[in-house]
């Protein structure tokens, strides 16, 4: 029997709350980005919790695998941006 | 003495990834090196990868392991190489007054408000498993089939739209870094 969703939710919402103070605070890009990350894991987690408490067979995790699997696609182009903009900060594009 | 109610390895498992994010967490916010910050980032991200594991969707704890801890924390890494490793964020002091005691009534007062909304509300469901009538997808086993099965069907809209936005991020980051080179016949400004 695994422990109730509503632990993991809680992780969840907890480390939504690190990154998101982090983000409000730290001055370094690099680090706000660090933190941005971390808010995305927070809801990457919320899903997985989810799908696993509101199905009722194996199979109905997979595709509430599939927001999970977007999330990390999109925080991959948003590092490799900004790392563009990071080693190229000369540009005038915002 | 809730814990008696379930099994102690799940609680076990839960305690341990609780330990590894919120430590990981932490270490991101106080670390004044970014270095240290970025490791302290994976020890965040396996934690999460353990409690996918623990929440039987292998599939993902492994695209955690693979694409954060080794592709985005690698990238992390090299900028922060890239732009000189000396480079180091002072915690003291504040750019605005009371930014810290603002942003941490504004994150408590959220993470404070969610965590309200879950305990006093219940879920709307479905009819369990309507749309495969309780059978799985597939017979053969595995996260993955089922995930590619998934994605290639039903999400098929989804799919697509995110590898736009992946071509549009690469157009983009080329553009960014692409220097301006005098054409063939001009000179150079």
């Amino acid at each position: 029997m695994n422990v109730p969703a509503s632990w993991y939710l809680i992780l969840a919402a907890v480390l939504f709350g690190v990154g998101a103070f982090g983000f409000l605070t730290r001055r370094s890009a690099i680090i706000m980005f660090m933190c941005i990350e971390l808010m995305l894991n927070a809801v990457n987690l919320t899903f997985v919790t989810f799908a696993r408490s509101l199905s009722d067979t194996f199979a109905g995790i997979a595709p509430v695998s599939v927001p999970g699997f977007m999330v990390s696609q999109i925080a991959g182009a948003l590092i490799a941006l900004g790392a563009a903009k990071a080693l190229f900060p000369s540009k005038d594009i915002a | 003495v809730i814990a008696i109610a379930y099994a102690w390895p799940a609680v076990g498992v839960f305690v341990v990834a609780t330990l590894l994010i919120l430590g990981g967490a932490i270490g991101v916010l106080i670390y004044k090196n970014p270095v240290h910050a970025a490791l302290s980032l994976i020890l965040c991200l396996f934690g999460v990868a353990l409690a996918f594991l623990a929440q039987q969707a292998d599939f993902l704890a492994a695209v955690e392991i693979i694409v954060y801890a080794g592709a985005i924390v690698v990238l992390f890494l090299f900028v922060i190489m890239f732009l000189g490793v000396d480079r180091t964020d002072a915690l003291e002091g504040e750019p605005l007054v009371g930014q810290r005691t603002f942003a941490a009534i504004a994150v408590s007062l959220v993470v404070a408000g969610v965590v309200f909304l879950m305990a006093s509300s219940h879920w709307v469901t479905g009819v369990p498993s309507v749309s495969t009538g309780g059978v799985p997808l597939h017979t053969g086993s595995g996260n993955v089939r089922q995930i590619g099965t998934a994605l290639y069907t039903t999400y098929l809209i989804a799919f697509e739209v995110t590898a736009a936005l992946l071509i549009i991020s690469v157009v983009g980051a080329v553009n960014l870094a692409r220097k301006e080179r005098p054409r063939v016949g001009e000179s150079a400004q």
